[in-house]
């Protein structure tokens, strides 16, 4: 049967690690490679790069780093951030990314994502999603999609927008709750299992992970098919192994090969 | 010094095949060389040949019809000098009689059978399967010595929402389970394709890479 996926996100700045890596064991922890050694090492199922450079000059630098970091990758590996146009898309492909992640360009033109998995196959979009609650207290649960990394608000409904996304031809979603990113109190499960119920294809929940059993909940409460987390792992605070162990004991299928 | 032809047709993540056939080799010991071509004349010449792809069927097949003279070779290569050959994902589905996918588009027919969208029984298995699974072995093959399979064996790496349905059992060698008996790996004669990616499935992945270096049919 298929396993739950368990995947450990880079976010990338002009070819650094940014949110911190502190491996043991690792000569430069601020590099996205020794980084993907270690978790390919581990047992990690997938590596998502997400690069957050702002200039153009580190975006060059980040090019040869995804070669680098696919190099050492017998893992699928997602690279997101910076996609507007089909040739960034190739771009990314021909240095070792196996999908790429879409965000801010197919809220502008969600066209742009038909485009794309008409060139490229469904299997290779991913559209990334940040949404946030917009509904007060009291009132049915409603959330938002922001772009921008979060700070430009769209008025767009995030379940209505998987919907179109997954029509345009994604071929998965990856799901950032913004209110929970960063606190280490959990994914936003109802936005989870809103959207995961809403669309056929896998999703990819993300934003929150403070501990092992929230990767449980995010699976067995949210329906997500693959959990993403960054500093529980990238701080070593639980292994790709005590998490999957973890996973196993809740009865969750995961790949431990 | 033997030479792997893998066939670039302008179809996905042929940085990471090569790079896989390349560690393979060397963690092995095999002298090969690793030729990423569009050249027919190379893949003629090649010692073995490896047809990747991504995408749609119909687009691939667009995509390696665009490249002069490669169809010609291909068959050249697998059909008459029966060398080793090895299809990735849409380049296994290309093996088939046709392809089903937004149209209908002819394969090379090499294993009898359509590629046919997967109709899991489960309303909430997702569409695309993706992530990883485990192979039933039906047909023992020598790609898969050394290879611990079966539910608790070791894991390939699958993303699809097609899969090769073939008309004849014994060119299925093995499947795998969502939802229904997918088809993961098919084999006749000199000819073997993968519907997982062994590019990407870690240590599964570079023992059937080897084997295949190794294969002689």
């Amino acid at each position: 049967m298929l396993k739950t996926r368990i995947i450990p996100c880079l976010d990338v700045a002009d070819g650094r690690v940014v949110k911190g890596v502190n491996f043991v064991d690792l000569v430069d922890a601020g590099d996205p490679v020794e980084a993907a050694i270690a978790y390919d090492a581990a047992g990690a199922d997938e590596l998502c790069f997400l690069d957050i450079t702002a200039s153009s000059d580190g975006r060059e630098a980040t090019f040869g780093m995804i070669e680098r970091t696919a190099e050492h990758c017998f893992m699928p590996l997602t690279v997101g951030g910076g996609v507007r146009e089909l040739s960034d898309i190739r771009r990314l492909l021909l240095a070792g990314a196996d999908k790429v992640s879409i965000n801010t360009t197919a809220v502008k033109n969600p066209d742009f994502i038909a485009e794309a998995a008409d060139k490229f196959g469904n299997q290779c979009i991913v559209v990334a999603i940040d949404a946030k609650k917009v509904s007060n207290v009291g009132e049915p649960d409603r959330w938002e999609i922001f772009t921008h990394g979060g700070r430009t608000e769209t008025g767009i409904d995030a379940v209505e927008f998987a919907q179109l996304m997954v029509k345009k031809g994604a071929g998965e979603i990856l799901l950032t709750s913004m209110d929970r990113d960063g606190t280490k109190t959990g994914y936003n499960l109802p936005l989870t299992r809103a959207i995961s119920d809403a669309v056929k294809v896998p999703v990819i929940a993300s934003g929150g992970v403070g501990n092992l059993d929230h990767l449980v909940e995010g699976v067995k409460e949210g329906h997500a098919s693959a959990v993403l987390a960054a500093s529980i792992f990238h701080f070593g605070t639980y292994s790709i192994l005590e998490a999957k162990q973890h996973m196993a004991k809740a009865g969750i299928a995961v790949r431990i090969d | 010094m033997m030479n792997v032809a893998i066939i670039d047709y302008g179809s996905g993540n042929l940085r990471s095949a090569t790079k896989a056939f390349e560690r393979a080799a060397r963690e092995a010991g095999i002298s090969a060389n690793i030729i990423l071509t569009n050249e027919p004349n190379v893949v003629r010449d090649a010692d073995r040949v490896v047809l990747p792809g991504v995408g749609a069927y119909a687009d691939c097949r667009a995509g390696l019809d665009a490249v002069l003279g490669m169809g010609d070779a291909l068959r050249e290569v697998v059909e008459q000098k029966a060398r080793p050959f090895l299809g990735i994902c849409v380049g296994m589905q290309l093996m088939s009689d046709r392809g089903l996918e937004k149209t209908i588009t002819q394969g090379f027919g090499w294993i009898s059978g359509d590629v046919v969208e997967m109709s899991p029984d489960d309303p909430d298995l997702k569409i695309p399967q993706i992530g990883w699974n485990t192979l039933d072995v039906s047909h023992p093959h020598p790609l898969f010595d050394g290879i611990n399979t079966g539910p608790e064996g070791k894991h390939a790496y699958f993303v699809h929402s097609y899969h090769l349905k073939a008309n004849e059992p014994s060119d299925i060698v093995a499947t795998t389970n969502y939802g229904e008996a997918v088809t993961a790996m098919v084999a006749r004669d000199n000819m073997v394709g993968t519907q997982f990616h062994p590019e990407k499935s870690q240590a599964l992945g570079l023992t059937l890479i080897t084997n295949f270096l190794k294969w002689a049919p």
